[in-house]
């Protein structure tokens, strides 16, 4: 890589230099977005310094919209998801880590699966499958597909098999279930785990756009990403202000969470990462 | 419970990730296969057996190919790119670089962001007259271009938002990866003489090399699901130019509402997703540890 200049000095001055113009450039469509978003609309695309701040745009574009709703939406939603993510996740993982049972490894693969063909592929059948249950255009129906997710198990399960039997054995020889040790046991040792599986779900299912576009329908179900795309696709026109203040409301809540848990997050997609 | 065998709890304890996986995940997948046989019903028309007829179309269907081939573009102009940009982002942040934390948030932000945010963001720096690009170029005295109403640009001009979003997420995998090597490998490096670049390809690389295949997994992966983008710029267009494989089975089974065509479309992605499956449990795990 730039490791061109080799042992120079030169090289040692250059590096930081690229580092930092990387840094900028990665934040400058960012940085616009922004700037569009707290000036009056005759300032959107004139840099002044001069130009007044204001939170009019914000307002407009609250206002312009049932932005409200969407957020409750995006809120039932990815809460709905990680909450059914975590008891599935627990119980399966639990399974594969500390049972012998026929075909266990077959299913493992069955699982694993899905690290690779997602549901958000094959859209064309789940929506079917949605229609004839009677699902389609209900938040339950953006959500159920992901309820079952191989990532997590995988995750937890390495987790759970790092768990010494003896406190296992432990725990069973004072006549604890099967259910008891999971929840006494194996599930208080994993909390990082936990923690960093539900940030990067919660961002996930935040962000996650194309399937909840296509079975949702109404302002009751939507979340924040499909409103946002109607909101600026249809309503607006080329008003940049105001959409680009939807834009960043829409992603406030991950951002702001992600400035005041930066190492968590970081540490968790790394922990994620290394499966 | 503990009078239970291991055998029955254990399926029980598996059962509902196993019922759910199977209805959204195993199931659609057989589901689209077989559909991809079958006509669209239309009304009172029930689906009839066509056998390879959706294929035959597709053989003959331009856009198909275009959608395909730009995919496969995509893919191709994004992955190595971001690679490189995540593992060079990863050995700054990584170093005695001033500023290191705030470089990491820089380089780590669109990450977060939703793509569908950045989607907008990035149209409104595309625009033609407003937006920043043409600003800038402008400035410099170039014509005005218009980015995504060009057959020529409006690829290039995707990937660079993919790009943008991707490289800080592979970055942090290298960051982890980088951590886990031991200190004393630079110092013994330099001690034999060794010259950083040296280090780098001879030491460093082949250190990383799991990590990188995991990243190159999950890129293609990416390359291949990854459409919100499309939906938002360019809608495919102009003329199919921006087209991608996922964004095309989109159009075909909610805009043409033809499930049958889409169906034989999704088997085409299914076929590379596979093939990507395949090749990662084949060769890459036999070197990490499943068990």
């Amino acid at each position: 890589m730039s490791t061109e200049a080799g042992r120079n000095t030169a090289g040692r001055m250059l590096e930081p230099l690229a580092a930092w113009l990387l840094g900028l450039l990665w934040l400058l469509p960012l940085a616009y977005a922004a700037w569009t978003a707290f000036h009056p609309p005759e300032f959107s695309t004139r840099l002044e310094l001069s130009a007044p701040l204001t939170l009019q745009n914000f307002v407009n574009a609250w206002h312009a919209a049932p932005f409200a709703r969407y957020f409750l939406n995006t809120f039932l939603l990815v809460t709905m998801i990680l909450c059914a993510q975590l008891i599935l996740v627990t119980l399966a993982a639990y399974a594969f880590a500390r049972f012998e049972f026929r075909g266990r490894d077959v299913v493992f693969f069955l699982v694993l699966l899905q690290l690779m063909i997602m549901p958000d592929v094959l859209i064309v059948e789940n929506y079917a499958t949605m229609n004839s249950l009677g699902l389609r255009d209900t938040i339950v129906a953006v959500g159920l597909p992901y309820f079952a997710s191989a990532f997590g198990i995988f995750l937890l399960r390495q987790t759970f098999k790092t768990v010494p039997r003896e406190l296992d054995e432990a725990a069973r020889v004072e006549g604890a279930s099967a259910l008891q040790v999971l929840m006494k046991v194996y599930v208080p040792l994993a909390r990082p785990v936990y923690l960093a599986y539900a940030l990067v779900s919660v961002s996930h299912h935040w962000n996650n756009f194309l399937w909840p576009l296509i079975i949702t329908n109404s302002v009751e179900t939507r979340p924040l990403t499909v409103g946002l795309q109607v909101f600026s696709s249809t309503d607006q026109g080329v008003d940049w202000s105001i959409i680009t203040a939807a834009t960043l409301m829409t992603s406030a809540p991950l951002l702001v969470g992600f400035l005041l848990f930066q190492r968590q997050f970081v540490q968790s997609f790394m922990r994620a990462g290394i499966r | 419970m503990s009078r239970t065998s291991p055998q029955v709890t254990g399926w029980l304890l598996l059962l509902p990730s196993l019922l759910l996986l199977i209805a959204f995940t195993h199931y659609p997948a057989v589901a689209t296969i077989w559909h991809s046989f079958f006509s669209t019903p239309k009304g009172a028309v029930p689906a009839s057996f066509v056998g390879l007829e959706n294929y035959r179309l597709m053989i003959d269907d331009p856009v198909f190919w275009q959608a395909l081939w730009n995919n496969l573009w995509f893919a191709l102009g994004t992955i190595p790119i971001s690679i490189a940009l995540a593992l060079q982002m990863a050995l700054w942040v990584n170093g005695r670089i001033a500023g290191r934390g705030f470089l990491r948030l820089a380089y780590f932000t669109p990450t977060v962001l939703p793509m569908i945010a950045v989607a907008n963001i990035w149209l409104f720096f595309y625009t033609p007259q407003y937006g920043l690009l043409e600003q800038i170029t402008g400035a410099m005295g170039l014509p005005s271009h218009n980015w995504l109403g060009n057959r020529q640009t409006v690829l290039g001009a995707m990937m660079i938002v993919a790009i943008w979003k991707e490289a800080g997420f592979f970055m942090i995998f290298y960051l982890a990866a980088l951590q886990q090597v031991s200190p004393s490998l630079a110092e013994a490096a330099a001690l034999e003489g060794a010259s950083r670049r040296q280090y780098f390809w001879k030491v460093l690389f082949p250190l990383l090399m799991p990590t990188t295949l995991f990243v190159l997994i999950n890129a293609l992966i990416d390359a291949f699901r990854m459409v919100d983008h499309i939906v938002v710029m360019t809608r495919g267009g102009p003329d199919n130019a921006s087209a991608l494989l996922l964004y095309y089975i989109y159009q075909v089974g909610f805009a043409f509402w033809d499930s049958a065509y889409a169906a034989a479309l999704t088997v085409v992605l299914l076929f590379v997703l596979g093939l990507t499956a395949f090749v990662k449990f084949r060769f890459l795990d036999r070197r990490t540890h499943y068990q």
